[in-house]
């Protein structure tokens, strides 16, 4: 590794650092607009200038300008790299002076102030009068979707966005028109931007040209509390910071995590606050001559135990919902074990997977930095850009890094914006790719890492066992699992799934599941803890436990408010089999409660009190019971994926259709969502039933 | 300049495609580039769709290139809104481009600016009956022309107001026009009477190899002249009292004889002197060099025509 001296420092950087990555590491602070770490480089912002012996003789852009290039001394003294000389200061305050010409005082009205980077080096570069008498130069704010707001006139063409879009969110939606000073990023036409992952440009500007729509003119940086939390609107569990001022979560920012979402993360996930506030189940209600009404903690408590009492054990029933945390899962399986009935599960959706099977059965094995090493992919009935946004980014990633990537997918026709081949509708091609009659099987075995994307498009089919089995061969044929590489993958769509499997909430011995509880006549009794993805027939009494109005309450018989996943402190188990803990930002709003304190008080109604009466000693209930939970920010290894056996499942009839995610519609998938505005705005647009342009 | 837009609404096209021929030449462009860089063709197809589109390059031409290329319409209209030799509005049949740049101002480009404006409109405009728009640009590189414009495809330069607006007259009659100069001149060449340059032998080919001749006296005068001055110095020795007097190296030539000079005399190119040294010397190369600008069409080669060959 060529060695250099960073403002007298001597250190020793890979060759393909450039200048601006090496001074970082000597600790030397480079302030820059247009670099950043996961865009390709630009080198039109200027700022990183910096003055290099055995370089030209000029200020060099750090950020443009490779270790590699540098030369050594006569008598072979390593490059110098100044970053704080009297030379560098008045370069930079050349460039901030010139970016400032055109930029308006806009601060004490600007959204960005307090978190804007040129406001930041403007402290330290900035001048405090101005040489320029001409007008300043004035921009149309453009429409670019119902997410992002414009104010155009703060633009200092550092070209993040349009980099972003065009790489990362691989649409193409941004670009920049005309040149010189009249050049101006928009969208074509000022169409809206098509992309999950379109929010990330508010982040990556480095000033307040493009900011939050929905948070606009809402609060200012320093008036919000910080939570780092994890992200429940899909199973990657994207790390968030969600900012709240008082008891209201006011917006939703990613956080560094290379493990799971690097820096982005979807716009569900930045803008589904709103949808905290609507629709919310704020006090306990009983439904009485067909309606229902309010009612106090106990009364719903009481009616609960009597119905408990009437039916027989294995007449009751519990459900566990896409949202809900290990904790409350846990709690819930304690109580439907104590009360002796077998009906318990986690899957709503009626997905295959099961415990019985070993940890590795139901994991995104390859883990989602893994797909970085993958050489060939392929998914079945699965739309990652749909199910999880930031990791089909990851793949996109991949596919760029590699150059022709070998991607196919077998279900419907998807854009992932990526190229990706479609072999066929259904179990057919998988069939043929397990007998090795498709091209594509070929491509997989050839490969060294094969990835293989299992969605629950496929697996919560009525034959998704058989498909399981199919995709298990399919791996054992291809050596996708082999010493030090488990390619096959199951990508959840929810992000308590993994979790609840992991604790095993599926049906006892004799036990029903999900789908059969819901229909008529099976059960007496029937406990939902925030499911809403399930419809159940008429019959049972139902309890559900949850946060919004949404499909769970409307059919419920006693309504228990829960809360929402900032108002409580929870472990999440991501697809991946990562445990991380979500911390509380705010508080359930009203009397809602959170949800392992209403089982707990619930219980001893029930008579079979639960043996905690904090969250910390239900945690460490649940560590001892279940070890992995204990080990935060990590997938805890498990034992080998037992292929064969998973192999075996196969042979049931399968059904010819096509494979189909199970995600129709991205913006809506749970009950926070539906009730946001911005996601049902979202949601219209993306059907076509908004008019895409501002007109 | 100033920010440029796509054309209103109410004035785009409904449709643009390629016609048949256009189509088959946009393929030959795209074929140029290899497989997955065909994005490169881009702006020759804009150019191509803004010439089939009358001057001008409407909203679904845009669309229609970026669908040919496979590219996203943004990255068609960057490339449309960058250069400024894409008209995004309408043009009147003869598009009048006014340079406008520092020679041209000098030699009277405001001028031109006014008659057009007093004429066409105001700038960017289409004249009411559709023949005309003009637009001021910058430097067409035709300075030595100054003041000029260019209408359509084609250069006229050279121009006061009033040639200009009898050039516009003839356009607009349908008369044929000369395109260049409007005063007369040829080319670039000076205005009035030749005054650089004028020297015949310059374009008859007399002169080829004429300059190797004359080193080749000079190197011989040298060698006289050595040979001179070592039998004087001999001389000298012999003598022993007399000093040494300085050979001249060079044989002593009026200002106004050189070869070409000679050549257009009708004498030969060298003096007589060099006639025998280059059939002694370099006899065949040589003869045949002079044979060789003699065989060329010129005007009077007479002379090295007489010459014996060989």
């Amino acid at each position: 590794m060529p060695k250099l001296i960073v403002d007298g420092k001597e250190i020793e950087v890979p060759a393909e650092h450039t200048l601006l990555q090496a001074c970082e590491a000597a600790g030397a602070e480079i302030p820059r607009f247009c670099f950043h770490e996961r865009l390709s480089i630009a080198g039109n912002c200027r700022m990183c200038l910096v003055e290099v012996k055995g370089g030209p003789p000029k200020p060099v852009a750090s950020c443009a300008m490779g270790v590699r290039d540098l030369r050594p001394g006569p008598n072979g003294e390593p490059p110098e790299v100044f970053t704080r000389t009297p030379m560098v200061k008045k370069a930079r305050e050349g460039v901030m002076e010139f970016l400032l010409i055109n930029h308006p005082l806009d601060c004490p009205i600007c959204d960005q102030g307090g978190e804007c980077d040129l406001q930041d080096q403007a402290m330290a570069y900035g001048v405090d009068t101005s040489r320029f008498h001409e007008n300043k130069r004035a921009v149309e704010d453009k429409y670019i979707g119902p997410l992002v707001k414009t104010s155009m006139n703060r633009c200092i063409h550092c070209t993040r966005c349009v980099r972003f879009t065009s790489e990362v969110a691989g649409v193409g939606d941004l670009g920049a028109i005309g040149r010189g000073e009249d050049m101006e990023i928009t969208t074509y036409l000022e169409h809206a931007m098509a992309s999950e992952l379109q929010a990330n440009v508010i982040d990556l500007c480095p000033v307040g040209a493009l900011t939050s729509k929905p948070y606009a003119f809402k609060a200012r940086p320093w008036e919000l509390t910080k939570t780092e939390s994890v992200d429940v609107m899909d199973a990657v569990g994207s790390a968030i910071r969600i900012d709240a001022r008082g008891r209201e979560v006011m917006r939703i920012l990613p956080v560094i995590n290379d493990d799971v979402n690097e820096e982005w993360i979807s716009d569900k996930t930045r803008f589904v606050w709103d949808g905290l506030k609507t629709q919310r189940l704020d006090r306990p209600y009983v439904r009485e001559g067909g309606q229902l009404r309010p009612a106090s903690w106990g009364e719903a408590f009481q009616r609960i135990a009597a119905k408990v009492k009437e039916a027989a054990p294995d007449r009751v029933g519990a459900i566990a919902g896409d949202l809900a945390a290990a904790e409350e899962m846990f709690a819930l399986k304690l109580l439907i074990d104590a009360l002796g009935s077998p009906n318990l599960d986690c899957r709503q959706d009626g997905t295959v997977l099961h415990p019985e099977l070993g940890r590795a059965s139901y994991l995104f094995n390859a883990t989602i930095v893994g797909i970085e090493e993958a050489d060939a992919i392929l998914m079945v009935g699965s739309n990652p850009r749909r199910e999880a946004p930031v990791l089909n980014a990851r793949i996109r990633k991949r596919w760029r890094m590699a150059g022709g990537l070998p991607i196919a997918y077998v279900g419907e026709q998807m854009d992932l914006t990526y190229r990706a081949e479609r072999l066929g509708a259904g179990t057919q091609t998988l069939g043929d790719l397990v007998n090795g009659a498709h091209g594509f099987a070929d491509v997989l075995r050839k490969a060294e890492r094969p990835l293989i994307i299992v969605g629950q498009g496929a697996l919560s089919r009525p034959d998704g066992a058989a498909i399981l089995g199919l995709v298990a061969k399919l791996a054992q044929a291809t050596g996708a699992v082999n010493d030090g590489w488990n390619g096959l993958s199951i990508l959840h769509t929810a992000a308590a799934r993994v979790g609840g499997l992991d604790l095993g909430l599926v049906p006892g011995e004799g036990g029903l599941d999900a789908r059969a509880m819901a229909e008529a006549g099976a059960l007496d009794m029937l406990f939902l803890l925030g499911a809403d993805e399930i419809d159940v027939a008429p019959g049972a009494f139902v309890v559900y436990q949850g946060t919004h109005g949404d499909r769970g309450a409307h059919r419920a018989d006693v309504i228990l408010p829960g809360a929402a996943y900032p108002e409580k402190s929870g472990l999440f188990v991501n697809t991946e089999g990562r445990v991380q803990r979500a911390d509380r930002a705010t508080f359930p709003p009203g009397d809602a409660r959170e949800d392992w304190a209403i089982l707990r008080a619930l219980s001893e109604h029930l008579g079979h009190r639960l043996p905690f009466d904090d969250l910390g000693a239900l945690r460490r209930q649940l560590v001892e019971a279940k070890p992995l939970f204990g080990a935060i920010d990590e997938i805890a290894p498990g034992e080998p994926l037992d292929l064969p056996a998973v192999a075996a499942r196969a042979g049931d009839t399968l059904d010819v259709a096509q494979l189909a995610s199970p995600v129709d519609d991205f913006y809506l998938t749970n009950p926070i969502a539906r009730a946001s505005a911005i996601m049902a705005e979202c949601s219209a647009l993306a059907r076509g039933n908004l008019p895409l342009a501002a007109e | 300049m100033s920010v440029r837009r796509l054309a209103p609404a109410e004035i785009q096209p409904p449709s643009f495609a390629f016609s048949a021929e256009n189509a088959v030449w946009a393929g030959h462009q795209i074929a140029k580039y290899p497989d997955g860089r065909q994005a490169s063709a881009v702006i020759p197809l804009l150019w191509r769709a803004q010439k089939q589109a009358g001057g001008w390059v409407p909203q679904k031409a845009i669309e229609h290139v970026a669908e040919v290329l496979g590219m996203g319409y943004i990255r068609v209209l960057e490339i449309a809104t960058f250069y400024t030799m894409f008209n995004l509005v309408p043009v009147g049949r003869h598009f009048v481009q006014l340079c406008g740049t520092t020679p041209c101002m000098l030699r009277g480009a405001q001028e031109l600016r006014k008659q057009l404006v007093g004429r066409i409109g105001p700038e960017k405009t289409v004249s009411a009956d559709g023949e005309f728009s003009w637009a001021e640009v910058e430097c067409l590189g035709a300075c030595c022309n100054a003041p000029m414009v260019q209408i359509n495809d084609d250069f006229y330069e050279d121009l006061t107001p009033e040639s200009l607006d009898k050039l516009l007259d003839d356009l607009a009659a349908g008369r044929p026009v000369k395109i260049g100069p409007q005063n007369g001149r040829v080319s670039s060449e000076p205005e009035g009477a030749v005054t650089t340059l004028t020297d015949s032998t310059l374009y008859d080919g007399s002169v080829v190899g004429a300059w190797r001749t004359r080193f080749e006296q000079e190197e011989k005068a040298k060698a006289e002249a050595a040979a001179a001055a070592a039998a004087a110095q001999a001389e000298a020795e012999a003598a022993k009292a007399q000093p040494a007097t300085p050979a001249t190296t060079r044989p002593e030539q009026k200002a106004s004889d050189s070869p070409a000079k000679r050549v257009a005399e009708g004498l030969p190119p060298v003096p007589a002197a060099a006639d025998h040294a280059a059939s002694a010397a370099t006899a065949p190369e040589q003869q045949e060099r002079v044979r060789g600008g003699s065989e060329a069409p010129a005007t009077d080669a007479g002379n090295t025509g007489d010459k014996p060959k060989g």
